[in-house]
């Protein structure tokens, strides 16, 4: 056997990539990870080309066997992982040998974590992707949620990564899911319809996560918002789009949200602060801060600048 | 040329408003407008979502900022020949109406005082114009019912609607691709798969297309594969 083996899928485990673009006019979601930036390292740890197909592990859970010589990368929520029972690090790459057992536990901090092996998962891609997508049926392997037995091809360019190097993210740049979150959103769409109270509401109050949320949205509980506009043409979102549907409660609509919706929005929020949402639980309380779009692209700016930066400061494990 | 407005929706996203209603004008010129954006902007679009009166531009913020993609938007949009029409193909939806495959008929004629027999015919009368595709793969925004028929969503959507279900909201009518849950009132049911990835095209209908629904009977909608 070649490739991975699942053992036990855990909760929930996806196969995701960069995510499908240029297909929205069809209703395709775009997909990809709920968390780019772990996602992103994961990748970067065993230097896949960007965007390689990984696992999306939401709360953790998952076992696999390896079928071939290779490399992983774990990175994301905090799952205590091992190889053959032997403890290692996250945010790290790590060699792994035909018949070992790879497991990760449950999370203690962060929702979601990303397994990545050198040179990438390696499934058909369906309109230009490989980002499973469960609502549609499309993505992975079949259109669903990774089961027991299921084998997973790794990239023929995975043999000759093996003799690589492998890196680690020093301690001081992983990210902590337990810090306090204030969501940048950049207002737009029908943020005018909202008056200037309702707005004040919004920004002024805390709202927490909800337990319906999920890749589609991440739907929040606080002030209810009214917007003036009762009625209105259902038209594209975009990602990290707050929608407020009559009930007046927020939803933020994220990675697997519907191409197109007829609620009143108020803008969208920061991606990269998305994917800190993406890694919190149901219950906890975060903000809102109005920034510009002028400051959005700066701190988009910024965040790949920072990438790079701590990228020439990664560390050979010992 | 129409008039219209950009708005910012989001870190890499613009979009683009004309007069908010639908119509056919408005509708075309959107069609007209997405394809000559996809080939002035193709540098650094990730994607374009139309609908009915709208168009979403997403763009690579890395790449590029907000006001040169507006710019660009505008300049190409100036270009923009407006004298050629697309003509939609026509496509032909058969239907099984019925209390069986419709659970909503009976309550729809009695709520606008017509026989289910009307309620029928007034739905197939029309031909309608797919306004948009989206909320789901396949899932077509057609218009416009007629305003006899003219009913407002559920209060309380349905959890599970079935796939094929046709149905109306407001002045507008779509067809199920999928089960799903969902808030549309329900007159029948179609036989024909609205999404099928391995096919090509993998849907029946696009943006632009002219459609008309045919009543079936109950051994035609099983002969043409439907399940009720």
């Amino acid at each position: 056997m070649s490739g991975f083996r699942i053992e036990q899928p855990g909760l929930l485990c996806t196969l995701q990539d960069q995510g499908r673009f240029g297909q929205s006019r069809l209703g395709l979601t775009t997909a990809g990870p709920a968390d780019g930036h772990a996602f992103r390292w994961a990748n970067a740890l065993l230097g896949n080309t960007p965007g390689s197909c990984a696992l999306e592990i939401t709360l953790g859970g998952l076992q696999l066997s390896a079928g071939q010589d290779s490399h992983i990368a774990v990175c994301g929520a905090a799952v205590p992982l091992s190889i053959n029972g032997q403890a290692k690090a996250l945010w790290q790459g790590h060699a792994v040998k035909a018949g070992d057992r790879i497991e990760l536990g449950m999370a203690t901090s962060g929702v979601r974590a990303y397994l990545a092996v050198a040179g990438g998962f390696s499934v058909p891609t369906q309109f230009g992707s490989s980002a499973t997508v469960l609502r549609e049926g499309i993505g992975g392997l079949n259109g669903g949620k990774l089961t027991a037995g299921q084998l997973l091809p790794v990239a023929k360019a995975a043999a000759t990564m093996a003799s690589q190097q492998l890196f680690a993210l020093p301690e001081r740049f992983w990210p902590d899911y337990q810090a306090p979150l204030s969501l940048r959103l950049i207002e737009g769409y029908q943020c005018q319809d909202f008056s200037v109270v309702e707005r004040q509401r919004f920004y002024q109050h805390s709202y927490q996560i909800s337990p319906k949320s999920d890749r589609m949205g991440c739907r929040l509980q606080g002030p209810a918002l009214q917007c003036q506009r009762s009625k209105m043409l259902s038209e594209g979102i975009c990602y990290g789009a707050v929608q407020v549907p009559p009930d007046g409660q927020p939803i933020v609509l994220l990675s697997d949200r519907q191409t197109l919706g007829g609620y009143p929005k108020l803008g969208a929020v920061l991606s990269i602060d998305c994917w800190q949402l993406a890694q919190r639980p149901a219950g906890f309380e975060l903000q809102f801060a109005a920034i510009s779009i002028e400051q959005a692209h700066n701190l988009l700016h910024l965040q790949e600048q920072r990438f790079w930066q701590q990228h020439s400061q990664l560390e050979v494990p010992g | 040329m129409l008039d219209y407005s950009i708005q910012i929706a989001g870190e890499n996203s613009l979009i683009l408003y004309p007069p908010q209603q639908m119509s056919a004008e408005v509708n075309q010129w959107v069609l007209a407008a997405c394809q000559q954006i996809e080939q002035a902007l193709a540098d650094v679009l990730l994607d374009v979502t139309p609908s009915y009166a709208s168009i979403l531009v997403s763009y690579n913020p890395l790449q590029t900022d907000h006001f040169s993609v507006k710019t660009r938007l505008k300049k190409a949009l100036a270009e923009q020949n407006t004298e050629h029409q697309q003509i939609g193909k026509l496509v032909e939806l058969p239907v099984y109406y019925s209390e069986e495959s419709g659970p909503d008929l009976a309550r729809l004629a009695k709520l606008h005082q017509l026989s289910i027999e009307q309620v029928i015919a007034l739905h197939q009368a029309p031909l309608y114009r797919v306004y948009a595709i989206g909320f789901a793969p396949g899932f077509a925004y057609m218009g416009e019912v007629d305003e006899r028929l003219a009913t407002p969503r559920l209060e309380s959507p349905r959890a599970k609607v079935p796939k094929g279900a046709v149905a109306i909201a407001d002045r507008q009518t779509a067809v199920y691709p999928a089960e799903s849950p969902g808030g549309w009132n329900l007159l029948g049911l179609c036989p024909l798969t609205f999404f099928d990835p391995s096919a090509e095209p993998s849907m029946p209908v696009a943006v632009g297309d002219q459609v008309r629904f045919k009543a079936i009977d109950k051994a035609e909608f099983l002969r043409l594969g439907g399940v009720v």
